[in-house]
């Protein structure tokens, strides 16, 4: 039994220490908003915050997790998710939405650390997260609007 | 592609494109009300819409029930049934929008929810059964989504009439409210749904005029899914959850065309958390009680398979041999003048050979469905449905029951761009095969990221040969192309309408019917045949026909000596909607503006599924051949814009998709085994390498059309195009890397 701390709450589950913490959220705890798009990392769709940090479940063996504090699209508050994600629903961002947990999570963790993220700043937190729609100027554009939201 | 189903089969599109009146269709009252509140359908009458354009007969006769477009629920709520599945392309928005706006809504009342599967009631007037394609979903609604929101209108408006002894003539509708201003008396609709309800469906309803829409063109609208999709509410088919299921992962063939030869699962069997291993036709199924336990017991299962039949050649190899083929006339799909006396007349000649690799469609959410069988021999599938009239057909068959007892609950799809809509229901017929040989619980087969990019149903190698000639006056007089790719039409129900004289028209449009005034034209196809599967991959045939075409008309141009631009403006004399979008595009990109050293512009213009689109791309090439897209210009004729927000995402997302292939991205195979595994070989376009994209959509009030395919086939070659005006370099290889770029 391992004892994992998401959204605030202890959950138990009976799971191989070894088994990615998205099988977890998505398969033993039915939380269904991470998403598994690569299973290697390469794409993000799965992306939680381990201790606030924007990290990739898939590529994260349970047992690593004992002891963090997890929160998955679920259970983000604060002004910054709520800025992102006012934002994405005024720009419409999504289209087919299933990388968007994946890329909201980035996106908060990249405004929680950073106020003002620069074009690269961007870039760089969220070349990670691939949306193959093309999602991408407006995600630009929403991070840009939530930062500016922030600041108001 | 599909789209194509109707021009060819009827030879007449003006069949299907001509506004359909209400008398051609009757308006039922569906049976069974929802909630007691009011349910309106367009009901066909028998098979006329297909039957008329003669679409291909998949399915059976139809069998007319009350079909429910529009439920208006006591709580005010209008809810509309979308028979098309939303891949991210907003057709539960744009269907929406149509509805709402005939029947005078207000935005905030109105919800989508997919229809049920039932061909009879819900098919793809451009298919004869349902399902999404093409660009179609909007083109083939538009008629019957105003005439539901019109009908259920004049139905809440007679109701008020009678309820408050009023003429119809003094009762207005705005914002979702009924009044009658003399008597200054308002009702909503919840409140007047369920005697509307009572009354019969009109039989003839009055349309809105373009000028008096305020939903339809309104950009300001949200999408319906807007919030779901960013709170991780919205169920995709990969979240379903049902009591006690079980999850599947296949083991298939590495080689196309191979099969089982023998299986040791013993060391699978002990992975905890495996349930059973199948051997089955399709490959061999690990069933586990999770996903990670179905994942981990495939990697220890030992198959042996048979490739007697399997492709075993290369990329390579493939390639060489259709250049052999090439040396040989193909099939004609257009004759027209004497295009080899033209070219030996020709003042000035240009010849290219363009290479196609092989592309893997990688939605975001790989394929899966779950599957659970019922007590009375059939299944429900909840799967991210897109030709739920094939599917229900092959799983019927699968599991020896009606294709009316096989219900389908369509989901949100992550993504398909042609990926979910297969001929032969692919990976659903798995899930319902391991289902069935189960038994024992609802199976939900999930293929992982690996099993999407080396399962094949690619968009096919092609190879195309173009020679093409101008006068002395830079006059373009002659264009020859061979084309080679395989058909994915090959025995599939839509080989017989789709191949005619041996010609797959999804290999040659674009091609074959090109817009360009050219008075000798030829054009030939072979298509050979390989175990690889291959599907339509957004904007099918025209993934290369538009790229070869508008990169071989800029090099005729440059043989002119002319510009770009005019060259082509001048060749579209006929093609009056295709010179507004070039137009438009040149105007707004700044062309022939000087730009600053090492940028350069190139353009493209073409028309695809009925709309019209041309891009301009701005880019820069540093010394070591890097490509930097630094912007796209493109503008879109798509008739009238339901939602301009949509069409906006549609041809932005689109020109990323055919920029971001363009750049590095192919499916090899060397001996027949896929080189590529997941993202870190077949790379998908990242955030920092989109440009940024200005869309500019065309006033119309011309019908509209689609737009999730036609962003797509012009962002390539304006970018090829501009980086042969940097660099002097033609890009005829794709990937662009394959043409010395980096």
């Amino acid at each position: 039994m391992i004892r994992l701390n998401i959204n605030g709450q202890d959950r138990d589950v009976d799971v191989p220490p070894d088994m990615p913490l998205l099988w977890v959220l998505r398969d033993e705890l039915n939380m269904t908003g991470t998403k598994f798009g690569c299973g290697i990392a390469q794409c993000g769709a799965c992306t939680v915050h381990i201790d606030g940090t924007a990290t990739r479940a898939c590529q994260t063996p349970a047992e690593s997790a004992v002891g963090t504090k997890i929160t998955t699209i679920e259970g983000i508050s604060g002004k910054a998710a709520e800025a992102i994600q006012a934002a994405w629903q005024k720009l419409d961002v999504v289209q087919c939405g299933y990388c968007q947990s994946g890329q909201i999570m980035s996106a908060v963790a990249l405004l929680t650390d950073n106020h003002n993220p620069s074009d690269s700043d961007i870039d760089a937190a969220m070349d990670g997260n691939v949306c193959r729609c093309a999602t991408y100027p407006r995600i630009r554009a929403a991070i840009k609007d939530a930062a500016k939201a922030m600041g108001a | 592609m599909l789209h194509h189903l109707i021009k060819q089969a009827a030879g007449d599109v003006a069949v299907a494109a001509e506004p359909v009146t209400a008398s051609r269709r009757s308006f039922l009252k569906g049976a069974g009300a929802v909630g007691g509140g009011l349910v309106i359908g367009a009901m066909l009458p028998r098979g006329a819409f297909a039957a008329e354009a003669k679409a291909p007969t998949i399915i059976g006769p139809a069998d007319p029930r009350p079909q429910a477009f529009v439920r208006i629920a006591p709580d005010n709520t209008v809810t509309v049934l979308v028979k098309h599945l939303d891949k991210g392309q907003g057709i539960m928005t744009g269907l929406t929008t149509i509805v709402a706006e005939e029947l005078d809504a207000d935005w905030e009342q109105m919800r989508g929810a997919f229809a049920p599967a039932d061909s009879t009631l819900y098919a793809n007037h451009f298919f004869g059964i349902q399902g999404t394609g093409g660009s179609t979903a909007v083109a083939n609604s538009w008629d019957e989504l105003r005439m539901a929101g019109a009908a259920a209108r004049a139905m809440l408006v007679a109701t008020a009439s009678a309820r408050w002894n009023v003429p119809v003539s003094e009762i207005t509708v705005e914002k979702g409210v009924v009044r009658h201003a003399k008597s200054n008396r308002t009702a909503n609709f919840g409140a007047l749904a369920e005697d509307a309800a009572k009354l019969p469906v009109p039989q003839k309803v009055a349309l809105k005029d373009a000028k008096d829409y305020k939903l339809v063109g309104n950009p300001s609208l949200h999408r319906l899914d807007h919030v779901s999709k960013t709170n991780g509410t919205a169920i995709f088919a990969m979240d379903i959850r049902r009591p006690g299921q079980v999850t599947a992962v296949l083991a298939r063939s590495p080689r196309f065309g191979g099969t089982v030869k023998s299986v040791d699962a013993a060391a699978a069997k002990q992975v905890p958390g495996v349930i059973d291993v199948l051997t089955l036709p399709v490959g061999v199924a690990v069933v586990a009680k999770n996903t990670w336990a179905a994942i981990k017991g495939r990697e220890a299962l030992k198959v042996e398979w048979d490739d007697a039949k399997a492709e075993t050649r290369g990329t390579e190899e493939i390639l060489a041999d259709y250049r052999n083929l090439a040396e040989k006339q193909g099939n004609v799909a257009a004759n027209k003048g004497d295009a080899e006396k033209a070219l030996a007349g020709a003042a000035k000649v240009v010849e290219a050979e363009f290479v196609f690799p092989y592309l893997a469609h990688a939605p975001m959410e790989p394929l899966n469905a779950t599957v659970e069988l019922k007590p009375d021999g059939g299944c429900t599938i909840y799967a991210g449905s897109q030709f739920q009239g094939v599917e229900q057909k092959v799983v019927a068959s699968i599991l020896g029951c009606k294709p009316e007892q096989v219900a389908i609950e369509t989901q949100w799809a992550g993504g398909s761009f042609g990926r979910r809509a297969t001929p032969n229901a692919d990976y659903i017929a798995e899930a319902a095969i391991i289902a069935k040989a189960y038994g024992k619980a609802p199976v939900h087969l999930v293929w992982t990221r690996e099993d999407d990019i080396q399962g094949g149903r690619y968009r096919p190698l092609f190879l195309h040969k173009i020679k093409a000639g101008v006068d002395a006056q830079g006059k373009l007089v002659a264009w020859q192309q061979r084309i080679v790719g395989q058909s994915f039409m090959t025995g599939t129900p839509f080989e017989a309408v789709m191949v005619k004289n041996g010609v797959d028209e999804t290999s040659v449009e674009g091609a074959s019917d090109m817009a360009y005034a050219v008075p000798n034209l030829a054009v030939d196809l072979h298509s050979p045949v390989s175990p690889v599967t291959t599907l339509w991959w957004r904007s099918v045939g025209h993934t290369h026909t538009a790229y070869a075409k508008e990169v071989m008309i800029d090099e005729l141009a440059a043989a002119a000596g002319k510009d770009p631009v005019a060259f082509r403006m001048d060749l579209l004399k006929d093609s009056p909607r295709l010179q507004g979008v070039l137009k438009l595009a040149a105007e707004k990109a700044d062309w022939g503006k000087p730009l600053p050293k090492g940028r350069a512009r190139g353009v493209a213009v073409h028309e695809s599924f009925d709309t019209f689109v041309a891009h301009v791309a701005e880019v820069s090439v540093n010394d070591k051949g890097q490509v930097k897209v630094e912007r796209v210009v493109c503008a879109v004729d798509c008739g009238q814009a339901v939602n301009p927000n949509i069409i906006e995402a549609q041809i932005s997302g689109g020109t990323g998709w055919g920029i971001g292939h363009a750049l590095r991205d192919e499916i090899t195979m060397t001996g027949g085994v896929v080189d590529q595994a997941n993202f870190d070989t077949y790379q998908p376009l990242r955030n920092s390498e989109m440009p940024p994209v200005e869309v500019h959509i065309l006033p119309s009030t011309i019908r509209p059309t689609g737009v999730g395919e036609p962003g797509v086939p012009t962002a390539a070659p304006a970018v090829a195009n501009a980086v042969f005006a940097a660099t002097g370099k033609r890009l005829h290889h794709l990937p662009f890397t394959k043409s010395g770029m980096v």
